[in-house]
């Protein structure tokens, strides 16, 4: 999952935005940001970061500084080192495919933060924020598959469908998900996957302020999936 | 005491690591978030969940764990059956619900740490 393998997987099979959401990492994002502006790709920055009950949430920010900033209040609450034999060597890239460096963290791990602390800190940005609920449908990591339903304190601006899904069919089975807008997406962690499932998006431009108008039908701007 | 010794007190169903039932149980661990196990499981424990997902394959590998019991007859994923025979990492399934298994283990010897 290289800058430009990503880039170039993204734009074969036609997608025209994506989003880049590392485990509780956005060490990477800048340098796909990079390669997708060299080749035509739009790409949001974000993160899929683990909330102490081990439920994943998505955010993406506009501002860099934002994510910046953002990955710092989780790293300050992520503890442990990656085991690289089992979990695998973390790559720090630049936009080239360079190797730049090596992430210690343990970012297969759960954070400190309750879900409601990671959903505050993200609104807290001074630029936009885009909050979403990972795979809701799934039994493990999900927020309904940690808690049994989402609570109403934490205000997601939609929920996410994973790509094996029939989403019809989830929203039957969970009722939270009637509440939210729904997406969904490849979740992909190997080349193969990117675009293997993907929402459709009517905007102006690739951005997180864009999408937030798009999931609510605001001005012209749609989503579908 | 063995895997294999559990297996037969308390009519565990083998799913993979069938070649590794003399892994020495030195304690029990149960737990249903990741991250608890990973940071609290000792080596050798045999750990009680109700997760099926892969996840559990690698976090049992990282911990060194003598072993894994799912609860309620719970069928492990078709990956995490690979990854754990890859592994060498024995998965067994019990019917009883984890209350209920833990008890018995604890019964029959296995125990947890004192205090974290």
């Amino acid at each position: 999952m290289s800058p430009r393998e990503v880039v170039g997987a993204a734009l074969r099979n036609g997608i025209d935005l994506i989003g880049v959401c590392d485990h509780n990492s956005a060490e990477n994002v800048l340098a796909v940001k990079k390669a997708g502006i060299r080749n035509g790709l739009a790409v949001l920055g974000g993160m899929e970061v683990t909330s102490s009950e081990e439920a994943h949430i998505l955010a993406f920010f506009d501002d860099d500084d934002d994510l910046l900033d953002f990955q710092k209040f989780i790293y300050d609450n992520l503890e442990g080192e990656n085991d690289g034999h089992t979990f695998g060597l973390q790559v720090i890239a630049d936009d080239e495919d360079g190797v730049t460096g090596f992430c210690d963290r343990l970012l297969i791990g759960a954070t400190s933060l309750t879900a409601e602390s990671i959903v505050a800190k993200a609104r807290a940005s001074k630029g936009e924020s885009l909050v979403i609920a990972a795979h809701v449908d799934r039994e493990a990591f999900s927020i309904i598959g940690q808690l049994g339903f989402i609570p109403d304190s934490l205000v997601f601006d939609a929920v996410e469908v994973s790509a094996n899904a029939n989403i019809a069919e989830v929203k039957k089975k969970i009722p939270d998900c009637v509440r939210y807008p729904v997406i969904t997406s490849s979740d992909a962690h190997s080349p193969g996957d990117i675009g293997k499932r993907f929402t459709s998006f009517v905007l102006e431009e690739g951005t997180v302020a864009e999408i937030k108008k798009a999931l609510n039908g605001k001005e012209g701007r749609k989503a579908e999936c | 005491m063995k895997l294999g010794d559990l297996v037969k007190e308390f009519g565990l169903t083998v799913k993979t690591g069938a070649g590794h039932l003399d892994n020495e149980v030195t304690g029990g661990y149960v737990s249903d978030l990741l991250s608890d196990v990973l940071a609290h499981a000792e080596d050798g424990n045999l750990w009680v969940t109700l997760h099926i997902h892969h996840n559990i394959v690698a976090v049992a590998a990282h911990t060194g764990l003598a072993g894994i019991v799912l609860i309620q007859g719970r069928v492990p994923d078709q990956d995490t059956i690979t990854t754990a025979e890859e592994q060498g990492i024995p998965i067994m399934v019990s019917d009883l619900p984890a209350f209920e298994l833990v008890g018995r283990l604890y019964k029959a010897g296995i125990r947890g740490a004192e205090a974290l």
